[in-house]
């Protein structure tokens, strides 16, 4: 019963493997893409974490926060650019975004 | 053994709260799988001793993010039934990479193992249980000194992104009413009054460029 590094890593496996399902099993939805993504950089964060712990060196620590400030700041432009393309176009399908295809 | 059961409660619901993101069909209800997530994961990270990260982790991503991904969910008049198209179509092929990605993640971990016997280049060591120095202050002893570049430029890409979101989103509607400084400043005895000699038994009409 002694959890180790191996247990955290799975979970952490499972977690960026769910996420990278879920942009495909979602490919017209751009918000559930961006949690998708969220999911993923969560499953990131989890390894930094886990290596921070078991090697007993801090900088997994700090870099996870950097990871938790970019997909901050990913998450609201994302979102932004989310809503301007709504209120453009009235749908947030990614398959009718092409309108910059040559 | 108390931690052994509290690690496989996190697990287990953070993977299927994960789970549950991908394939609700209501995505308000995918939010607030995801923010179930984040705290289970907000679990893990208490269970490996990085309670700043945790406690960062359910005030940034579920107190901003997730709410912010909730209004947008909620603002936006989407017919996300029609977005659940492809749904069906798309599992195999999403199914099929996934496996992959996990096979090799397995495949990564069977082989190299990740024996972390020898753990030579620590850049700046965890303080040990007994010294009384809790996980913050070690972060911020090393957030503030070694990498204190590294943290202005994180300070740097949130200012910048607020600065996007705000532009992307700000309009200017026609037709609205506002308050313009500069033409009220401007504004002079000579341009705001008129004197006007009227005559006996006439009228004063309004002139058209007044501004009522």
């Amino acid at each position: 019963m002694d959890i180790g590094l191996g247990h955290y890593l799975t979970v952490a496996a499972c977690l960026f493997t769910l996420g990278i399902f879920g942009i495909f099993l979602n490919r017209k939805n751009v918000i559930v893409i961006l949690m998708s993504v969220e999911l993923m950089l969560l499953a990131v964060n989890i390894n930094f974490v886990t290596f921070s712990h078991f090697l007993q060196d801090l900088t997994g620590q700090v870099f996870a926060l950097f990871v938790l400030t970019v997909a901050a700041a990913e998450a609201a432009i994302g979102l932004a650019i989310i809503v301007v393309y709504f209120r453009n176009r009235g749908s947030i399908d990614v398959d009718e975004i092409n309108m910059m295809k040559g | 053994m108390i931690k052994a059961l509290f690690f496989y409660l996190f697990a287990i619901l953070s993977v299927s709260s994960g789970a549950m993101v991908i394939t609700a069909r209501n995505p308000v209800h995918a939010v607030l799988f995801l923010i179930l997530t984040f705290f289970n994961g907000a679990g893990l990270f208490i269970l490996l001793g990085a309670e700043f990260l945790a406690m960062l982790l359910i005030i940034v991503y579920v107190g901003a993010v997730a709410v912010l991904f909730l209004f947008v969910v909620m603002m936006l008049d989407v017919d996300f039934a029609e977005l659940k198209a492809g749904f069906i179509k798309n599992a195999p092929v999403g199914a099929l990479i996934g496996g992959v990605v996990l096979i090799e993640l397995a495949a990564l971990f069977l082989v190299y193992g990740f024996d972390l016997g020898v753990a030579g280049n620590v850049q700046s060591a965890m303080p040990s249980t007994g010294s009384g120095i809790d996980n913050t202050t070690a972060l911020g002893r090393v957030i503030y000194t070694k990498y204190v570049y590294f943290f202005q430029a994180s300070g740097l890409i949130l200012l910048v992104a607020m600065i996007g979101a705000i532009v992307l989103t700000l309009r200017h509607k026609e037709g609205v009413k506002r308050q313009s400084v500069a033409a009220q400043v401007a504004r002079s005895p000579k341009t705001a009054i008129e004197v006007v000699e009227v005559a006996p038994g006439t009228a004063v009409l309004p002139s058209t460029e007044g501004q009522n």
